[in-house]
């Protein structure tokens, strides 16, 4: 029988189709693997409801296993609890970072309104001078800032919790 | 009890699905860039909830619907959105005080109904709350801006509110349905959440110097599926493709 851990392996292959450079373990949406002997079951879950990626992600991940030549694939989606930022791994906000999208920080509680935008660095040049342009970005998950130093536009991966 | 969840969950599914499709047509239209953008993404996310809310209402019914069936295949009668939601976009003044009074309640509800006995009710309501935090905070901080603004944004808002003052009502329906899922500890006490969302439009309407409208009148019949006339021009759109070429995919 093969072991969790080489599953796991294999989809450290499976990339967002979103955002390239993080894997799906990266970016905390595959839950649990778990093998018994009738069924390899791995659970899911969105980023966002509407999140267009993830029928994409369930179909990479089962053509990624199927390759490997796992046959009785289940793949359940999950909603509780629900996805946060804080499951993007360390080597997630990494790879965030040096693909020019700055990695989700601390922020306010979202009630309130008028809250001071956050101070975001810059990920090109690591100003602090920034600033928001727009609490919603290219995609769901992504918010739209300017730098003011470096003057480059860049995304910030918002901090949902 | 399964008949009175199902009916429950169109009405949850309906309003995201409604004004999800509502909020799309400002798609190419928005005002400046980042608020077409905006937009976008909050129509996306609203019908994204509607795909959970639908998809669990058909295993609740048990008869084989899914959740592009439900969207898709019901005749205007069937579906139980507000008649807050279905109501025209105007210009953006009136579909932010749309976004808003609609937000505001949805605030509340999500938070109450993460503690729901029913745990697939409970999980959306949980994923839902916070993309709706994000929703409330853009459509408040308009209406704060636009009513406390120019006198030309002051006035058009201002209208916009007297319009929709009585669909807003519409949100809230408490009859046999809501008590029994109250009851039964699937619902919260939705007056509590009534006041709750009262209490939050009366706070930003006052800091957005708007005042209510002197009439009062309600008008109810969404949750019936007594609609206005604007829904059927709606549903003629949304359903297009699925009418003219039944069961397509792509």
């Amino acid at each position: 029988m093969v072991k969790e851990q080489q599953i796991w392996e294999w989809l450290e292959d499976v990339f967002d189709p979103e955002v390239p450079v993080l894997t799906v373990v990266d970016l905390g949406v595959v839950r649990k693997v778990n093998v018994s002997a009738e069924e390899i079951k791995i659970t899911i879950t969105p980023t966002y409801s509407g999140c267009p990626a993830m029928r994409v992600i369930e179909e990479d991940i089962r053509r990624k296993l199927l390759g490997e030549g796992l046959m009785n694939l289940t793949i359940e989606t999950v909603l509780s609890p629900a996805w946060t930022t804080d499951w993007i791994s360390e080597n997630g906000r990494q790879k965030l970072k040096e693909y020019g999208i700055a990695p989700p920080e601390d922020e306010v509680d979202k009630s309130l309104l008028f809250a001071k935008p956050l101070i975001v660095p810059c990920p090109n040049c690591g100003s602090r001078e920034t600033k928001m342009i727009s609490e919603f970005g290219s995609t769901a998950c992504k918010a739209h800032y300017n730098c003011l130093s470096c003057k480059e536009p860049f995304d910030y991966f918002k901090c949902l919790r | 009890m399964k008949e009175h969840l199902f009916e429950y969950l169109l009405r949850l599914g309906d309003d995201s699905l409604i004004l999800g499709h509502r909020v799309s047509e400002w798609c190419g239209h928005g005002p400046i860039l980042e608020e077409d953008i905006a937009m976008t993404n909050i129509s996306l996310d609203l019908i994204g909830q509607a795909t959970s809310f639908l998809k669990y209402a058909g295993e609740i019914e048990g008869k084989g619907r899914d959740e592009d069936n439900l969207a898709f295949l019901r005749i205007e009668k069937e579906y139980k959105n507000s008649l807050l939601v279905e109501q025209n976009n105007g210009d953006f003044g009136v579909t932010m005080m749309r976004q808003f009074l609609f937000d505001a309640y949805r605030l509340p509800l999500f938070d109450a109904l993460q503690h729901s006995k029913d745990e697939q009710l409970a999980a959306i309501a949980e994923k839902s709350l916070k993309e709706t935090k994000y929703h409330y905070r853009h459509s408040a901080e308009w209406i704060i801006r636009l009513g406390d603004g120019t006198e030309e944004s002051h006035e058009r808002v201002q209208k916009a509110l007297n319009s929709l003052w009585r669909f807003a009502a519409d949100l809230f329906q408490a009859d046999e349905v809501e008590k029994a899922l109250e009851e039964a500890g699937i619902l919260p006490n939705m007056a509590d959440v009534k006041s709750e969302w009262l209490k939050n439009v009366q706070a930003v309407v006052s800091e957005a110097t708007l005042s209510f409208p002197d009439n009062n009148w309600e008008q109810h019949g969404g949750r019936n599926g007594k609609h206005t006339e604007y829904l059927g021009y709606l549903l003629a759109e949304l359903q297009y493709m699925q009418r003219t070429y039944p069961d397509m995919e792509w």
